[in-house]
């Protein structure tokens, strides 16, 4: 099928972008959408026209690397009840002579490093924060040495299934992170190796991801609905549960 | 936009750093809301006295000035105290909405080409703070025409509450009730994404059940609010009531 790209071009972070229309022909049904855009590389490359920039590794939709927003909506998901990420969408989604519009997340927090691919280091900070357990090395515990209840188990094992992609963060009105800090906290928080930094990690995390640019939440619910790992929107109100009563206790002592 | 790499006030504890996080400021914000929305739920019960007879009005009108909690308090310090705290509720209110609204405006810095897909996004949650601000420059002129009697339509300093009511909202002031039904549909709107809002602010939102359950009671409080405060108006103007 022939399809007509629009796509945004931006040769670094602080050059001015803008929307690029490109002519594709020969494109299968059967590509996904990063073999698609393998392939106008490809074209590009033989007319020596700069590649476009986009990010991507596993394409098996697991490591949170691709994304880009597609006909606005992150991840090109739509109306589907599929959850995706951008690499496990296919070009069967599309019709002969479509015309699509494909920008990056736009968000303060990622700056656009270029065209497609953002900065999402911010991201990386938000986990130093605090979304980790301190352990000591050595030889591995049993592996059922530390008894977890089973729904508490499903809750974390749900949450820890956030690959970090930032597609909330590009569906957000207000650009908020919440629905990926949260994802973080509600896996720690539902397992007992989590409970010694619980009520520190969620006030750390919640300060790093306002520090670092993000929005706040404003309950819409367009992260839950973009998330390719379907992120449940509820992961934010254990957020704000373990926050508020977070700050009803001190930290303890600092050392210093 | 530059990204801060490190806290920006990097003296603070992680405790006070959380303090001033934007989920306390939400929480500041449905705390006061609900606070708010409770306040119009006993309004709109009190206004539907009037369906009575104008003795039973106007007497609960003395009795919100005068009486509340006498003996405990003197005659008409209730309703100073009450004024005070609601006044801070929509102080702290709209403080916090400014100051996300402020952030958020940081945050997006860029806007998408093409515009953004939102499947979730209501009519009233996208409204939020643009109603929000239309709702305080009404609310002003509602106290200037109810409490203070400043702005006098259909009604003079020796009326009586219940011949304000009558008055303000005869057929000849049909956009007096015009008015009030955009003042109380603006209203309706930002309490039906507030009132979810808020609960799920709160951490009600449990899971998927919870989540319908709080948006269905956010409609029914709506609507129940919208029906509530335009009885009294339409019933008046078309002349059900004298």
């Amino acid at each position: 099928m022939k399809i007509t790209l629009r796509i945004w071009r931006q040769a670094n972070k602080d050059a001015q972008g803008k929307m690029q229309t490109y002519q594709l022909d020969n494109v299968s049904e059967e590509m996904s959408f990063l073999e698609m855009l393998d392939l106008l590389n490809e074209q590009l490359t033989d007319q020596d026209v700069e590649p476009v920039a986009f990010d991507h590794d596993c394409r098996e939709g697991i490591c949170g690397m691709c994304g880009v927003v597609i006909n606005g909506a992150p991840h090109g998901r739509y109306n589907s009840p599929v959850a995706t990420t951008t690499c496990q969408l296919h070009m069967r989604n599309f019709k002969d002579g479509d015309v699509i519009d494909i920008e990056p997340w736009r968000a303060g927090a990622f700056p656009v490093i270029k065209d497609l691919a953002v900065d999402r280091s911010a991201f990386d900070r938000i986990i130093q924060a605090g979304g980790y357990i301190s352990v000591n090395t050595g030889s591995a515990p049993d592996a059922h040495s530390t008894p977890a209840p089973k729904r508490e188990a499903d809750k974390a094992f749900d949450a820890a299934t956030c690959i970090g992609c930032g597609a909330c963060v590009a569906a957000c009105p207000n650009s908020s992170g919440m629905l990926f800090t949260s994802a973080k906290i509600a896996h720690l928080a539902n397992l007992p190796q989590g409970q010694p930094e619980r009520r520190l990690r969620v006030k750390a995390m919640v300060a790093a991801h306002d520090e670092n640019g993000f929005g706040g939440c404003t309950n819409v619910g367009e992260c839950a609905a973009v998330c390719p790992k379907s992120i449940p929107l509820e992961s934010i109100g254990q957020l704000n549960r373990d926050l508020i009563a977070s700050l009803f206790r001190g930290d303890g002592r600092t050392i210093s | 936009m530059p990204v801060a790499t490190t806290s920006a006030t990097p003296s603070l504890s992680v405790h006070q750093r959380a303090l001033r996080s934007n989920v306390v400021k939400k929480a500041i914000m449905a705390v006061t809301g609900l606070v708010l929305i409770t306040f119009l739920l006993f309004h709109m019960f009190g206004n539907l006295k009037m369906f009575v007879d104008a003795e039973a009005y106007n007497h609960y009108a003395s009795w919100l000035h005068d009486d509340i909690l006498y003996p405990i308090l003197p005659h008409g310090w209730f309703i100073w105290i009450f004024r005070v705290v609601l006044l801070a509720c929509l102080v702290g209110h709209v403080y916090c909405a400014a100051s996300l609204w402020r952030a958020a405006r940081h945050a997006r810095s860029s806007k998408y080409v093409h515009a953004a897909h939102r499947p979730e996004q209501t009519y009233a949650a996208r409204t939020m703070r643009v109603g929000g601000v239309i709702l305080l420059l009404l609310v002003i002129f509602h106290l200037l025409m109810f409490t203070t009697r400043s702005v006098q339509i259909g009604f003079d300093s020796a009326s009586t509450p219940y011949e304000m009511m009558i008055g303000a909202f005869s057929l000849e002031n049909w956009w007096v009730v015009l008015i009030y039904a955009i003042f109380v549909g603006v209203v309706c709107m930002h309490v039906r994404h507030g009132f979810w809002s808020a609960f799920t602010t709160l951490g009600a939102n449990v899971g998927p059940n919870a989540r319908i359950a709080l948006n269905c009671l956010a409609y029914f409080v709506a609507v129940l609010l919208f029906v509530g405060f335009m009885l009294p108006p339409v019933a008046i103007m078309f002349g059900m009531v004298n």
